[in-house]
């Protein structure tokens, strides 16, 4: 479809905030932030755009774990780790502006959480 | 130093058609800090993919948001090709282009108006309404729907638009980029308007750039960043150029949208001059297995369909980010500064659409 | 629209719709469609408002915020219901934070159809939602007009 490559880098976590860091010398933006959840796990991919070039890191965390807060570099970056927070329980440390929990409010805490207990966000209707 | 004061603003706001609610913080009349909270039109749809099959998830996908309904569309579908390697027909990819611009048309007149509302210009609120009218006379004609469309589907277009309507609608466009011009002249050079948006919510090349603006904010500051020029439909065989302003106020943010328009035009008369002959779908057997960010350059701006598939028919994940949700930081460095009267003009010059944020 | 004797006001509030269905109500008070030349006109305050128009299913956030409007409506009022959304959740009736219909949560007088509704049936639901409130307003003042009597004789007999 689109002419230009995707590519997405698996990294861990640890390596995250050195790679951004360095996306950002490199002039690229912060596209986006979006985060899926396995079976057991959590996949967060970071998008970067440089002029039509589309660079994605990824990292994958366990229920729980910690994630560094990469609005440090990208001030923007909040909207997106909020949103990680509100809906799929994620904790994001060092966050430039947090809104404890309360930027998405829903019905039920966390929704697309892979801890979640009982059946499926979706009812049956 | 004056007292701080905080006050809300929404989610119900005269100015506002969608909930949405900020703490601004004053002093005095100035806003000095900013504090936005959304949720009020939350869904939950992307939740829905693990219900629903994904040659339906589209309908769906459409109702993200009914002003961007046909581009939601397309983007979904183009991702779910992408993933499958599915072949779409020329005649298809340009179908599909005519009716994203004709949507880019009737957003951006609707923006317009609500815009013109915004600074109390009653009278260009409705002169800017009444011109969407046609858009959508011609969206209804082709495809049925005013607002949603519902035309895109996985493999191509459920519907043709034939010959003769498709050189009925060419003839309609000189009239139309006419009036387009005269409300153009009315929004760029009328004094009271400049005197209003000249120099409000000033947001420069760099910061915009940093903070992850897309679209018309993004290119209001001068960068000339569109996602059309990725080339999906047929958006590499037509000829067209990003417009950008460099002054990066609501001033400039308007005339970018008010140049698009212009330029979507010209891309209808490309796409229909331009128009192949042959079929307008393919078949499309078998699941999606693999993932695909499908990038497409909505009105507002930038969106981007995250899509993950597992071989079977429900997705494991779709994940919009859409293009407001992305300009909400510049939002948030736009206001301090400003006057508490302009902040609804401010607000509105991103062209916000909540319920594509919330989803 | 001859037996339109007075110039009712409405109040619309987007409770989680996509936005199809407000723009379109929005789209009646433009040139074309102009409800305005009525005396219908859209206001803000919910105290001004004789008719509640509502788009979309309600979920969990805003549904105070409804009940909230609603309350504040002085009586006589009428609810209209604008979409397939705000009758039974549409689309995304089996999203987790939707309700699912405006009626799970105040009492609904008129619903009009579409994905989204077309300007033209949701002039015609607010017709019929006037008629619906001259008929609350005949039936109050009849109330009235019995209490009235019923305080008269009590005085009377006392």
């Amino acid at each position: 479809m689109t002419a230009k490559e995707q590519t997405i880098i698996e990294i861990p976590v640890t390596d995250l905030l050195e790679r951004t860091r360095k996306l950002h010398g490199d002039g690229y933006r912060l596209v986006q932030i979006g985060c899926t959840g396995l079976a057991e796990s959590y996949e967060i991919n970071y998008s970067f755009d440089k002029e039509y070039r589309f660079q994605n890191l990824r990292i994958t965390v366990a229920p729980g774990e910690e994630v560094p807060s990469i609005s440090g570099i990208y001030w923007g970056a909040f909207v997106y780790e909020n949103e990680m927070h509100d809906l799929f329980g994620i904790p994001v440390t060092g966050m430039n502006i947090d809104f404890q929990g309360a930027m998405i409010r829903t019905g039920e805490k966390h929704p697309f959480s892979v801890t979640r207990k009982g059946e499926g966000p979706c009812r049956n209707a | 130093m004056p007292e701080r004061i905080v006050v809300p603003f929404g989610p119900q706001h005269p100015v506002l058609p969608e909930p949405i609610h900020l703490d601004l913080v004053l002093e005095d009349e100035t806003v000095v800090d900013v504090v936005p909270s959304i949720g009020y039109i939350h869904r939950g749809l992307e939740k829905l993919v693990t219900k629903r099959e994904y040659p339906e998830f589209v309908h769906v996908a459409e109702r993200i948001c009914g002003i961007c309904s046909f581009m939601h569309g397309m983007a979904y579908v183009q991702g779910i090709e992408a993933i499958m390697d599915v072949e779409v027909p020329d005649r298809a990819r340009y179908l599909r282009t005519i009716w994203a611009e004709c949507s880019r048309l009737h957003s951006h007149l609707l923006w317009l108006g609500l815009f013109a509302d915004a600074m109390g210009f009653e009278n260009l609120f409705m002169r800017s309404w009444q011109l969407r009218e046609s858009v959508l006379d011609v969206l209804e004609d082709t495809t049925g729907g005013r607002v949603i469309q519902g035309t895109c589907k996985v493999g191509g277009v459920r519907r043709d638009i034939k010959g003769e309507k498709l050189s009925d609608i060419q003839k309609t466009l000189p009239e139309f980029e006419q009036q387009c011009r005269d409300l153009t002249d009315v929004f760029l050079n009328d004094e009271s308007v400049k005197y209003r948006l000249g120099g409000l919510g000033v947001i420069g090349k760099s910061e915009a750039y940093d903070l992850g603006a897309a679209g018309p904010t993004l290119r209001g500051s001068g960068v000339d960043w569109d996602a059309r020029c990725l080339g999906y439909a047929a958006y590499a065989d037509l000829d067209f150029k990003p417009v950008s302003h460099p002054a990066g106020d609501c001033y400039a943010r308007c005339a970018v949208r008010l140049g698009e328009l212009f330029t979507s035009i010209d891309l209808i008369n490309q796409a229909v001059e331009k128009m192949p002959e042959g079929p307008i779908d393919v078949k499309v057997t078998g699941a999606p297995d693999g993932e695909y960010f499908c990038r497409v350059e909505q009105p507002r701006g930038e969106v981007v369909h995250y899509l993950k598939g597992d071989g079977t028919k429900h997705l494991t994940r779709a994940r919009v980010r859409t293009p407001t949700l992305a300009n909400i930081p510049p939002l948030v460095k736009m206001l301090p500064g400003c006057q508490l009267a302009d902040v609804p003009v401010i607000v509105l010059s991103i062209d916000p659409c909540i319920s594509c944020t919330e989803r | 629209m001859a037996f339109l004797k007075r110039s009712p006001w409405l109040l619309h509030y987007d409770a989680s719709s996509c936005n199809g269905c407000d723009i379109e109500v929005l789209a009646c008070l433009t040139p074309l469609y102009d409800v305005e030349r009525f005396g219908i006109i859209n206001t803000g305050n919910p105290k001004h408002a004789d008719i509640l128009v509502i788009t979309g299913g309600i979920n969990e956030l805003n549904r105070d915020v409804v009940e909230n409007i609603y309350e504040q409506m002085p009586e006589p009022k009428v609810v209209v219901a604008v979409g397939v959304c705000a009758a039974s959740g549409g689309v995304f009736r089996e999203c987790y934070n939707i309700v699912g219909g405006v009626d799970k949560v105040i009492p609904v007088d008129v619903y009009v159809p579409g994905c989204a509704a077309r300007p033209e049936s949701i002039i015609d639901g607010i017709v019929t939602a006037l008629g619906i409130l001259e008929e609350k307003r005949s039936r109050m003042a009849n109330l009235t007009a019995e209490k009235e009597v019923a305080r008269r004789e009590a005085e009377a007999g006392s």
